[in-house]
């Protein structure tokens, strides 16, 4: 209380205002928002007016018949109701059916062509990233084909553009706009934690290398601005599979960061630069081909919908784009990478797809086939595949303070998921949904493990002679 | 009351088929105008096959009860199948629709014998009945229901009623056939205009999220996804 009084004191009556239409696009607004927490950004909110002229001109200009006629042929039917995991998780709860969060927000703003409050704006917020992570689910089980993640994905852009949007999502695109990656890591950081990354690894893995900005290279490999800032070691044993796999690979200077929180944020201009940073560097490496890591909406924003932003009429990236797991389950198919079947995880686990590439790329059976090479017992949650229920914390949802309750009540169905599974091992492939898992633990304490697969390969794969430490090898050979 | 009815059979008749047609075939060009591939996301020209092999994946797995949704609810599904399957076949091959309009346009096609037209309007009624009660009773239905759903149910199941008055000459049979030829052309006026659209955009829905995965969300990969 007493330090909220002091900065309340110190800021002088001209002050910058937090809320506003236009994304931050310098430190210094960045650097206001970040210290402030979220406590006065969500109180100016309260008073922040909505611009219904632009608005109109938004809606004119955005809303097509796609999204008109699914606001219109909806025919309550409520088939989407068990469909949303917020619905299930909050005791079924009709205010979480899908059809009805879509319609008293989005269907209103359509109906009253933009003329609406503040009041509405903050609700159609607090639905649009408090109630829905835009796992697209609800759109497979409506029989008139409609689907209200898309539908909430366009709202939160609305929202944006108005304003109205979560604290972290408005600093997250910022990130983007000032750094080009989600999080404050520049191009020199980067670079450095890669060679320091080699430095501490050289020594086991002679001859291993992150080659920066190498033209021609087969591979591209693009991570999450997280792995340099909190998990360098991630990086570090993406390099080593990739060494050990013989693959010709490097990772770009500019454009190294493939996540795009300007996505969850809705803001479109935003995720035009990220994506075409990525794909600059593509064309600028002649790379053959782009390999992301273990992240799914990396995945659907880089490789899925960037094409689109970036205004690629082919709908596809300049190079062909695989998630991780594609990479591995080649090279675990060729032989690239090969791993010892003794090292197999004995005990039973599961996996769990991410919404991001599976239901909304189709990679339904890939990690499949490599749970077969690293699992001696593998078990399905329930439903699994596209029809999986997303993590809990996809769409923004893990990083936004203002929706921690919700977002703890929503893991519950995930939770059980896991539970019926009988296993205490979940592998998953996704930044979101590991952070969703960890978090699931940490609340509910169902004495569960998890895990990234590269930790997983790099236990068990098999260090090719010639790739082994000197040391070792004289030691052998006495 | 002879006037009223040569009214309704003749020229109000003509009025709503136009209505009618000009409506649905308006709806599917503004759709169609609509899909806009930067905005929607979904290269529909450039990825051609893929999208065309989604969209006929989307609408076979769902014009046939063929789908999650009708395994999670068959009961509902099962009824809403057979609802619309009734309320198509019934009008269009009773004997006295089609004798009608070959006798004015001198167009004429296959029948239906006449007791089973006469069951479809009675299961018509019977699912347009479960549907209200489920409206008034379901809470997740209730919810999002508004004025609008229970006037396109009762424009939909009007005909029905009134035909099966009309057959079976209850009431005022002259009446009751003015009501029930009246019923018939509010629903077909209606089509284009309310809910009912979707009699056309139905299928344009679900060939655009067809294409959308067919060629965006993973229709190049694996076994593709109906949805």
């Amino acid at each position: 209380m007493a330090e909220e009084a002091k900065t309340q004191e110190e800021k002088p009556q001209d002050k910058r205002p937090l809320v506003s239409r236009v994304p931050v696009k310098d430190k210094e607004m960045l650097d206001l928002l970040l210290a402030d927490r979220g406590v006065t950004y969500y109180e100016e909110m309260k008073k922040f007016p909505v611009d219904t002229e632009a608005f109109k001109k938004t809606l004119d200009a955005s809303c097509k018949s796609r999204i008109r006629t699914w606001l219109k042929i909806c025919a309550h039917c409520g088939m989407c109701a068990d469909t949303c995991f917020f619905y299930l998780a909050n005791d079924r709860d009709p205010k979480q059916v899908p059809s009805y969060k879509i319609q008293s927000t989005l269907g209103e703003i359509v109906k009253r062509n933009g003329d609406v409050d503040t009041d509405f704006m903050i609700n159609c917020m607090d639905t649009a990233w408090g109630k829905c992570t835009c796992c697209n689910r609800c759109g497979m089980y409506c029989p008139h084909g409609i689907d209200m993640g898309v539908m909430f994905g366009y709202t939160r852009g609305l929202c944006f553009s108005q304003g109205f949007v979560p604290h972290e999502m408005k600093i997250g695109s910022g990130m983007h706009w000032i750094f080009n990656a989600q999080m404050d890591v520049t191009v020199e950081d980067y670079v450095e934690t890669c060679e320091w990354m080699v430095e501490e690894n050289e020594e086991y893995y002679p001859g291993l290398t992150i080659p920066v900005d190498k033209v021609g290279a087969d591979i591209m490999y693009v991570v999450n601005a997280r792995e340099p800032k909190h998990y360098p070691q991630d990086l570090a044993v993406a390099a080593i599979l990739f060494h050990l796999a013989g693959e010709s690979w490097t990772v770009p200077s500019k454009g190294w960061e493939g996540t795009s929180l300007a996505m969850f944020a809705g803001d479109w201009a935003c995720c035009k630069q990220q994506v075409e940073n990525v794909y600059a560097a593509m064309e600028r490496l002649k790379v053959k081909r782009y390999v992301g890591t273990e992240c799914g909406h990396q995945h659907r924003a880089t490789i899925t919908e960037g094409p689109y932003w970036a205004g690629r009429k082919s709908g596809d990236p300049p190079v062909p784009g695989l998630h991780y797991v594609e990479w591995v389950l080649e090279a675990l198919e060729t032989g690239k990478l090969k791993l010892d079947p003794a090292k197999k995880i004995k005990e039973p686990c599961t996996l769990q797809d991410p919404c991001n590439y599976v239901r909304n790329h189709g990679l339904t059976d890939v990690t499949r086939k490599i749970m077969s090479y690293i699992a001696e017992d593998f078990r399905e949650m329930s439903p699994n595949r596209e029809h999986n229920f997303c993590c809990g914390g996809g769409g923004g949802m893990n990083g936004i303070g203002r929706y921690r309750k919700e977002r703890n009540i929503g893991l519950k169905v995930k939770r059980d998921q896991i539970l019926a599974t009988g296993t205490k091992f979940v592998v998953s492939a996704c930044h979101n949904c590991w952070d969703a898992i960890r978090d699931l633990e940490e609340v509910y304490k169902i004495g569960i493990k998890w895990s990234f697969l590269k930790p997983i390969l790099l236990e068990m794969v098999i260090v090719p002679d010639h790739l082994k430490p000197k040391e070792e090898e004289e030691g052998a050979n006495e | 009351m002879v006037a009223i009815y040569e009214f309704v059979r003749g020229p109000l008749a003509l009025i709503s088929f136009a209505v009618f047609f000009v409506g649905c075939i308006y709806r599917i060009i503004w759709y169609v105008k609509g899909l806009d591939w930067r905005l929607d996301r979904v290269a529909y020209s450039t990825q051609r096959s893929l999208g065309i092999k989604g969209a006929i994946r989307s609408l076979f797995h769902w014009l046939l009860p063929l789908n999650r949704t009708t395994v999670n609810h068959p009961i509902f599904m099962g009824a809403t199948y057979l609802f619309h399957l009734c309320l198509i076949i019934a009008p269009l091959f009773l004997v006295a629709h089609v004798v009608l309009i070959e006798e004015s346009w001198n167009i004429s096609w296959i029948t239906i014998p006449d007791p089973i037209p006469d069951y479809m309007a009675m299961v018509v009624i019977a699912v347009g009945v479960f549907f209200l009660l489920r409206r008034l009773t379901n809470p997740d239905v209730k919810i999002i229901t508004d004025g609008s759903d229970y006037l396109v149910l009762a424009i939909a199941v009007a005909p029905f009623i009134t035909g099966i008055l009309a057959y079976h000459q209850i009431f005022d049979n002259q009446l009751m056939t003015i009501l029930h030829i009246l019923a018939g052309e509010i629903m077909l006026i209606a089509i284009p205009f309310t809910k009912l659209c979707h009699f056309v955009l139905f299928f344009c829905s679900r060939i655009q999220l067809g294409m959308d995965y067919g060629i965006k969300r993973g229709g190049a990969h694996g076994r593709g996804i109906a949805w």
